[in-house]
């Protein structure tokens, strides 16, 4: 197959000082235009990642600390009508939070299955840009959490709310070092929809039917 | 997939006189435009990022070989495979094998173009392997047997009713005087039947809107979730993608993701844009334990260095077709094989021959929407152009049509006996159309005076109006 691409593009392998500049491409990997409309201050950046998170018919909680969570996340189950028990991601973060404030909510860690109404999520970034939630696969942040639960709730700092897309890419290789992906990347916004039914939005397809996201205001330069 | 493109005229015909399809064109022809166009106008970098999306793609065509070597590489390291499949066959064998190795008895699916040009679901039914499409459009097609009708809207041609009475006649399992008050509840119904797919699958299939050689990734972009538990519950999963879908980084992928929803669906970005990056790492809780990337040419490669390299610049956003004149008359079916619309009518000639699609490059008004929405700008109508020509040289246009193009350019190389003729021609309709000012029949134009009248001439030629004019200006 290479050697028919070869005789298309009318050349053999590429010359080794050619090949060499595409590997530094590769490994520099430049940006492009990135639109102007993320690029804001701070305040008014995450407030465009919660207009853009509701947009998309998710919601959005800002909440003070993470010792507010529990109380947060027992609001919004009693608002929807929805059972207090939820499967959440074993990440630290989520483990820290006192949840035994809240003794009614009955918590199970791991990966969610099929029976789960509610998952939690941990957030690995928001992207201002288009309100979306970067979700990278992690053993302490299991893949099935943002896709089998009708109801997904994903915990965020503010503090990791970026402008661009490339700014959270950025942010995924610093944590794990140049080239390593995780299994799976999950840029989420909004959701689960489809319109395939005479082209009309109906919301709730395959994947959760509400999203709620809630967002820890840690970032000082926010406030 | 058998191809009726040879049939493009008759199945026209039988489109237009389609009661159900014509109401359904109606009804969603203007919505995906009115869609792009406000989240074009929400973006001003729009008509910016079209250019650098369209070097993005040029750039890595020419460097393909480079690119593709470098994304195995990734994939690999990173626990996966890549199976490189020169033609459908090929490719259809290497899903088989996977799905056998797997054990396999049924396969869930997400939606894939180019699973349709393979024809894998063929394909594994005749070897005892159930495949299960859940994207809702794809479902409800699979259910009555048919193929996508649209490249991102599979279901496009269908009506309310046609749902409903599928669901019924399938899903015989449910009472059979349940009511749908609404379309929610005919999705909550697919919904509901498709978890137990999804939970029970031993193999799941998605598509790839790109590859990327930086970290080895295959992307797959949807707005319901199924692709995302397609690739996420059962133990293998495979992804199907063509040679030119490479793009070199998550840089290059994001600025051509800023193009692809809002060409198509005009959203800012779908709902789940997924990179997925070889099999179950260790202390996942969940995830597939085999990732394999079925790599497939199937005729790609020969485009290159022709007049239709640029074609493979395509990201299958659907906006041409949105756009489309005759794609908004005839709908989808009518084109005859997997890609309708202009750029089917590109592509569809270098992938299964001139010599079967060749109407479909010529059932083009040559408008140019087309080519001023396509996010990669590439030029369809020149390339429909280019296979007319070629029709024209392997002799494969109509004798008519040939007879009549040599008659006119006989006319054309001289320029008194054309302007003779034609003003002879211009006095004889002009007189003779004269009270009715327009022709309903005309004898030998039968065709083209079947749909539509031909006004008449005003008996001058716009050059004896011309010479006069200038006459008059001198006196």
């Amino acid at each position: 197959m290479l050697g028919a691409i070869r005789r298309g593009l009318r050349r053999g392998a590429l010359p080794a000082d050619q090949a060499s500049l595409l590997a530094t491409r590769l490994a520099s990997h430049p940006r492009h235009l990135i639109p102007a409309r993320s690029r804001l201050p701070r305040p008014a950046q995450i407030d465009l990642f919660v207009a853009n998170v509701e947009k998309e018919f998710g919601t959005v909680a800002r909440v003070a600390d993470l010792a507010s969570v529990p109380g947060a996340v027992a609001d919004y189950l009693a608002q929807q009508n929805l059972p207090s028990a939820f499967a959440m991601a074993p990440h630290p973060e989520l483990r820290s939070i006192p949840w035994s404030e809240r003794p009614l909510l009955v918590i199970r860690e791991g990966r969610a299955e099929a029976s789960d109404t509610v998952a939690l999520q941990h957030g690995f970034a928001g992207v201002a840009e288009t309100g979306t939630l970067m979700l990278p696969s992690a053993p302490e942040r299991p893949t099935t959490l943002n896709l089998l639960a009708e109801t997904a709730l994903v915990l965020l700092r503010a503090s990791r709310v970026v402008g661009p897309y490339e700014e959270a890419w950025d942010l995924l290789r610093a944590d794990r070092g140049e080239g390593d992906m995780p299994r799976n990347v999950m840029l989420v916004t909004g959701v689960s929809r489809s319109a395939d039914i005479e082209q009309t939005l109906e919301l709730g397809a395959h994947g959760p039917r509400r999203l709620h996201v809630l967002l820890v205001e840690d970032d000082p330069d926010a406030r | 997939m058998l191809a009726t493109s040879p049939a493009f005229k008759e199945n026209a015909r039988r489109a237009l006189a389609d009661a159900g399809l014509q109401k359904a064109l109606a009804r969603s022809g203007t919505s995906f435009v009115a869609r792009r166009a406000a989240a074009v106008a929400a973006l001003p970098e729009f008509e910016q990022l079209r250019e650098i999306g369209r070097e993005i793609k040029n750039h890595t065509l020419a460097n393909l070989d480079f690119y593709l070597e470098a994304y195995e590489a990734r994939v690999l390291a990173a626990g996966g495979k890549v199976h490189w499949c020169a033609t459908a066959e090929e490719a259809r064998a290497a899903v088989l094998r996977i799905c056998q190795d797997a054990g396999a008895r049924t396969v869930t699916k997400g939606k894939s173009m180019i699973s349709e040009e393979l024809g894998i679901n063929e394909h594994l039914e005749r070897n005892g392997i159930t495949p299960f499409e859940t994207d809702l459009g794809e479902y409800i097609i699979q259910l009555r047997h048919e193929a996508p009708s649209h490249i991102i809207a599979p279901a496009f041609h269908l009506n309310r009713e046609d749902w409903e009475a599928s669901f019924r006649k399938s899903h015989t399992d449910l009472p059979a005087d349940r009511v749908f008050h609404e379309r929610r509840d005919i999705l909550t119904e697919a919904r509901s039947r498709l978890r137990a797919r999804f939970l029970a699958a031993d193999v799941g299939i998605t598509g790839a809107n790109f590859l990327i050689a930086e970290t080895g990734s295959s992307v797959i972009v949807t707005n319901e979730g199924n692709g995302d538990l397609t690739q996420t519950l059962p133990r293998v999963h495979i992804a199907l993608a063509s040679i030119e879908k490479v793009a070199p980084t998550l840089e290059d992928a994001t600025s051509l993701l800023r193009l692809l929803a809002r060409s198509a669906t005009g959203q800012d970005l779908s709902v789940y844009t997924t990179f997925s990056t070889g099999g179950r790492r260790s202390g996942d809780l969940d995830g597939p334990e085999e990732y394999h990337v079925v790599l497939v040419d199937n005729g790609r490669s020969a485009m290159l260095g022709t007049e239709f390299q640029e074609m493979l610049r395509c990201i299958r956003c659907a906006a041409c077709m949105n756009h489309c004149p005759v794609y908004g008359a005839v709908g989808g079916h009518a084109y005859g094989w997997v890609y309708p619309g202009p750029m089917g009518s590109v592509l569809t000639p270098a992938l299964i021959g001139v010599d079967k699609a060749g109407n479909l490059p010529n059932a083009s008004t040559f408008c140019g929407k087309c080519e001023s929405v396509c996010p990669v700008k590439i030029p369809l109508p020149k390339m429909m152009r280019h296979w007319r020509e070629r029709e024209f040289e392997r002799h494969l246009t109509p004798s008519t049509m040939r007879s009549n193009l040599g008659l006119w350019a006989w006319f054309a190389r001289r320029p008194g006996a054309y302007r003779l003729a034609t003003r002879a021609a211009a006095a004889l309709l002009g007189f003779w159309g004269r009270r009715r000012g327009r022709f309903t029949s005309l004898p030998m134009a039968g065709g083209w005076t079947g749909g539509r009248d031909l006004p008449a001439p005003e008996g001058e030629t716009f050059f004896s109006r011309y010479a006069r004019a200038q006459r008059e200006r001198r006196l």
